[in-house]
């Protein structure tokens, strides 16, 4: 058996503090120690981006980052998304826009999507099917999540791009 | 568990990494960004020992000027690099290849040390490391040495770098001003790995090419400069007829692997495609 390892971290704003061996993935420590089962596991090395988080404010791959790596840190995890009882703007547009079929990718969509708006808050069409192909969408309805995008980058305050060509 | 078993160590500094290098004797892997190494542990494909993680290191992480050279910490993180106003001004063609490095959430963690402690023949960076003429710094216990670009990779996923070593920075002239640049590639979705890549710049002075800089990516065991196609625009020009020639003799120039994603033809026949679309953009670019 490895030397256990204790990691502190905070979810959601929540201060946690575990044990797990130093191999243990963080999206397992996610979901299997602290319960948080938002974060999906998909392929399980970094290709499909199901487990996708914020990890300090930044998007991140949880199947390929231990949890060793995020003591100290502060995570954002889908349950972290919406405040009070309500949906943030991307949770509502993603429900308006049909941006979910199975849901199973939805989780990486968001967090992914929640980056990527922080440095492009106002995409064009092609911005944002670049920003979202490190996601992989098995019902392949993508159309429904750019339009999500779209519209939640709208609601947060920016202006859409006039689009050149068609 | 998805990953073997191994000791798990988080050094503060580069000389307490070094020290866990020479202890385990070659038998421990440096985690840099891990958009590579956590993949082949998750597979299993990878059974180290130990791992030193750099990520604790934060002296790794700054990008400087000094004396036309552009430095970066090994632990420089692809999307700093991409945002990074020095690299804009100075590096625009390793801009370019940023962005073309896997996607947002790897490049949040990806490391431009990494990448190249890596040696993928077709990733971005050692194909503009290797155009751009840039070097590395890699300390061991003897000390640090400088390994020119051109004698850092030696075939497929493997480096000069000796096991008790580490990448510390990489430096890379900076580009002259007005200086036109292109990274093309192709791949099958956004975000691979490229089929095959092309890094292009040109140095204009009138109607002359002072210097034109080809290397490939994805198109052998290392990236690999095209320094006959060079040639034939520095003597000829930048007309379109010397950059027909130049991407006839690139695809000559090549003598790529088949595998899985194409035939060995089909990348011959891409690097000359690729390599006219890189010129043509980067003369579109240049100014002088």
């Amino acid at each position: 058996m490895a030397e256990m390892v204790t990691v502190r971290l905070k979810v959601n704003g929540v201060a946690h503090e575990g044990r797990c061996e130093p191999r243990k993935l963080l999206v397992d420590f996610l979901r299997e120690d602290l319960e948080l089962t938002g974060t999906h596991i998909g392929c399980e090395h970094g290709i499909c981006g199901a487990c996708t988080i914020l990890f300090n404010g930044e998007a991140a791959r949880s199947c390929i980052m231990l949890a060793v790596q995020a003591d100290g840190s502060e995570i954002l995890t889908v349950e972290g998304l919406m405040q009070n009882g309500t949906l943030h703007p991307l949770q509502e547009a993603f429900r308006e826009h049909h941006g979910l079929q199975c849901g199973f990718c939805t989780p990486g969509m968001l967090m992914t999507a929640l980056d990527f708006l922080k440095t492009n808050p106002s995409p064009t069409e092609a911005e944002v099917r670049e920003g979202i192909s490190a996601v992989l969408c098995r019902c392949t309805g993508y159309q429904g999540i750019v339009n999500a995008v779209r519209a939640a980058a709208r609601t947060l305050g920016g202006a859409a791009k006039v689009e050149s060509g068609t | 568990m998805k990953p073997p078993k191994f000791d798990y160590h988080a050094p503060r500094s580069v000389d307490e990494a070094l020290g866990l290098l020479q202890r385990y004797g070659g038998d421990a892997k440096v985690l840099a960004g891990g958009q590579s190494l956590m993949p082949l542990l998750n597979f299993r494909l990878s059974r180290p020992a130990a791992l030193v993680d750099l990520n604790r290191i934060p002296s790794l992480a700054y990008i400087t000027e000094q004396d036309g050279q552009v430095r970066l910490g090994a632990m420089t993180r692809q999307r700093t690099i991409e945002f990074s106003p020095v690299v804009k001004e100075r590096l625009p063609l390793l801009r370019e290849a940023t962005k073309l490095v896997g996607h947002l959430p790897i490049r949040t963690r990806g490391t431009i040390g990494g990448s190249l402690a890596h040696a993928d023949p077709s990733a971005e960076y050692p194909a503009v490391l290797t155009a751009l003429e840039g070097e590395v710094v890699a300390r061991g216990p003897k000390g640090e040495r400088v390994i020119k670009a051109k004698n850092l990779f030696r075939t497929y996923l493997t480096t000069s770098l000796e096991p008790d070593e580490i990448l510390v920075e990489v430096r890379m002239p900076a580009m002259p001003a007005g200086a036109g640049f292109a990274l093309e590639e192709f791949a099958r979705r956004h975000g691979d790995f490229a089929i095959i890549g092309i890094a292009a710049m040109v140095v204009r002075d009138g109607p002359r090419c002072r210097t034109a800089r080809l290397t490939t990516a994805g198109a052998g065991p290392v990236p690999l400069r095209l320094r006959a196609a060079e040639e034939i625009l520095e003597r000829d020009g930048l007309t379109d007829a010397a950059i027909e020639a130049a991407a006839r003799r690139a695809s000559e120039l090549v003598s790529p692997d088949a595998d899985i994603h194409a035939s060995a033809d089909y990348r011959r026949h891409l690097t000359g495609v690729l390599t006219k679309r890189a010129l043509k953009r980067a003369l579109g670019a240049a100014r002088g």
